[in-house]
């Protein structure tokens, strides 16, 4: 949570910069701006998450040292989960926590023609984005345990996929449908690398021991 | 207080009045498990001590023990043994304090974000007593500096004060000061609390039920933590304090000079501590050279037991290498505010008797915190929910790195074993993150929420 909270603070540093720096008023500068911001703070954390890992790994080797039977009481791929958790909660926290304490209040959505959807939708998207911050941390972390450099781009890359998507907000369809089937792909994926199987699903199914 | 005499419209007078008199005889609020410690930790406390103590491995003791019983042959196993369980029992830890900060910080927000008349300007402390109402930035700045200089001046001598006292052992002093402190603090504040949270609300109530009420919260806790009582109801206790505290400092401090203080206080922590002229530092050593046990008062303490004969021998043969503490902050009486920031962090080594069969009971180990450090964790935090216009995301980010903080101070005195102030790293993070998020996150998510955009 706090790496995922320094990347913010780093790309937000950034943007804040540009921004100052142009001129207000020119409505296509401002957009590009910001979307050159929002790619860049995607970059920046997934940067951060790999700087987690080998903070992680550092921390693994030390645990492993001391301990007596040479293995560490917590796994990398716990860590990894852990990560991923941190990073979603955080930008989950941080997405939707105003909007939370503005929907206490009185107020009509989309009163002024935008749409009327908008808390609901935030909070699908938010949840999407938990969910996938947790998969890319177990698939992350398991390319650059194994050294598959693949995996670590498809991370990236659907990162910026997901929230290149966001863009075309409110036309909603275009960035839950694609953020969920991205997220489907995902879960599977971070199941099948953390040793499940399609036998252990069918195994849980049918509450077969 | 102010809002105690005329229901929270309060003159400038009254209320420094009222403070000057109370500062007087405001003794911190001492949480100590047993008498004899407590008398010490009394005088300690009596000015707001800050100590970090925090001895990572328990085994340590034990082991250190066993060896001065010329054990010698099991030191180097052990000591690989003592790393493990340093680094196992610091995530433990770690997680023990976690909650208890937690809390404090939910109740303080809590509170601030619903109660209004915590954010309200009712006059200020004698003890920062320029306004911060000036036309100019650069006098504002001048003031807040000067405001700070005040009551950083007072902490120090308010801290060489009790370090007098206790060396020249007026322990009765300090104990009834501790007592009247705490005194005020769980009624008369709690009385406030309460009436402003029931004004809030709108729910009306009778002074005999009011009366009921506070009598009974009052003397449970008075038992709690002076006396005996369960732990947990102990902890419960201390948290409250500590938030009630924390609250009162947010709502009389002005803002430009909260923060410069929560700066300064950080620093003088640092100092106070490591420097070896520090007061705090010769309070811990003449405490050291008595063989008493430090602080237990005005310390919250996860730990669980706490036998009489914890350990003098215990204390005297590990004390210098295992404590590590914070700086204190003195005079909480002075302020008034009598619950101390004390921010130490000691881990309380189990009752390990002091024998060839020693047995190790590991799981009673705890870590205590000073109380200090609660509170102004919860000042930091409480005041960014007060004025942050960025709301929820400052708070959150200044919690995270609070957090954060500790973590590290915790880590940093398990590898380094010495004294270290718990305040700094947290604060410095804490206040980074602060102004930061709000001035630059801010308008960063603001344009993306509005353009619905997710990162």
């Amino acid at each position: 949570a706090f790496f995922w909270l320094v990347s913010l603070l780093l790309s937000s540093l950034i943007w804040f910069i540009a921004v100052k720096a142009s001129d207000p008023r020119d409505e296509p500068l401002q957009r590009g701006l910001l979307i050159f911001g929002v790619m860049f703070s995607v970059l920046l954390q997934e940067v951060f998450r790999f700087l987690y890992y080998k903070l992680l790994r550092k921390a693994i080797e030390g645990l492993v040292a001391l301990s007596e039977d040479g293995c560490s009481p917590i796994s990398i791929q716990q860590m990894a989960y852990v990560a991923g958790v941190g990073f979603g909660l955080m930008s989950g926290a941080f997405s939707m926590i105003n909007l939370l304490a503005d929907a206490l209040g009185p107020g009509t959505v989309g009163i002024h023609g935008d749409s009327q959807l908008y808390f609901l939708t935030s909070a699908f998207m938010t949840m999407v984005l938990i969910f996938l911050h947790t998969f890319w941390g177990i698939i992350f972390f398991h390319g650059c345990e194994h050294r598959r450099w693949w995996e670590i781009a498809a991370v990236v890359i659907m990162h910026l996929a997901v929230s290149g998507s966001t863009f075309c907000n409110p036309l909603y369809v275009g960035s839950l449908v694609p953020s969920y089937l991205l997220m489907a792909i995902a879960a599977i994926w971070a199941y099948l690398l953390s040793g499940g199987s399609a036998q252990n699903v069918r195994r849980f199914l049918l509450c077969k021991s | 207080m102010i809002t105690f005499m005329n229901n929270s419209d309060s003159e400038e007078e009254p209320c420094n009045e009222r403070t000057s008199l109370m500062s007087a005889e405001s003794p911190p609020v001492p949480s100590y498990q047993d008498g004899l410690p407590a008398s010490e930790a009394a005088e300690v406390q009596a000015h707001r001590k800050r100590r970090t103590g925090s001895n990572r491995s328990p085994n340590n003791i034990a082991d250190g023990d066993m060896s001065d019983l010329g054990v010698p042959v099991r030191e180097s196993a052990l000591e690989n043994e003592e790393e493990e369980l340093t680094l196992k029992y610091g995530a433990k830890h770690v997680i023990m304090l976690f909650v208890p900060v937690t809390l404090c910080m939910i109740v303080v927000v809590a509170t601030i974000k619903s109660v209004r008349f915590y954010t309200e300007k009712n006059g200020q402390l004698i003890y920062t007593p320029f306004s911060e109402d000036t036309p100019s930035v650069g006098q504002r700045l001048l003031n807040s500096v000067l405001n700070t200089i005040i009551m950083i001046s007072v902490i120090v001598v308010m801290t060489v004060f009790l370090v007098l006292l206790y060396k020249y052992r007026c322990y009765k002093f300090i104990h009834g000061w501790l007592i009247l402190s705490s005194l005020m603090l769980l009624f008369l504040f709690t009385y406030i609390y309460l009436g402003e949270v029931l004004k809030t609300y709108n729910v009306a109530m009778d002074y005999p039920t009011l009366f009921l009420i506070i009598w009974n919260f009052g003397a449970v806790g008075m038992i709690c933590i002076h006396w005996k009582g369960p732990l947990q109801l102990q902890q419960a206790y201390l948290i409250m304090i500590s938030a009630l505290m924390a609250l009162v400092f947010i709502k009389y401090l002005p803002e430009w000079s909260a923060w410069v203080i929560l700066g300064a206080i950080s620093i003088y922590d640092l100092m106070a501590v490591l420097c070896p002229k520090g007061p705090l530092r010769m309070l811990v050593e003449t405490a050291q050279e008595r063989n008493e046990p430090i602080f237990p008062a005005l310390i919250y303490s996860s730990a669980m037991i706490w036998t009489v004969g914890m350990a003098k021998p215990d204390t005297a043969a590990r004390g210098p290498s295992y404590q590590t503490w914070d700086a204190a902050e003195d005079g909480r009486e002075d302020h008034r505010s009598p619950s101390h920031a004390d921010s130490r962090m000691l881990e309380t080594r189990n009752p390990v008797p002091t024998g060839p069969h020693t047995t190790f009971e590991e799981e009673e180990r705890g870590v205590k915190l000073g109380l200090g450090d609660f509170i102004f964790y919860s000042v930091l935090v409480g005041k960014a929910a007060a004025t942050a216009s960025g709301d929820w995301n400052t708070t959150l980010a200044c919690f995270v790195a609070i957090l954060i903080g500790l973590c590290l101070t915790l880590l940093l005195l398990a590898v380094f074993k010495k004294a270290l102030p718990a305040l700094p790293i947290s604060i410095t993070f804490g206040l980074v993150f602060y102004f930061s998020t709000d001035n630059i996150v801010r308008p960063f998510m603001d344009t993306l929420a509005s353009h619905q955009l997710y990162i």
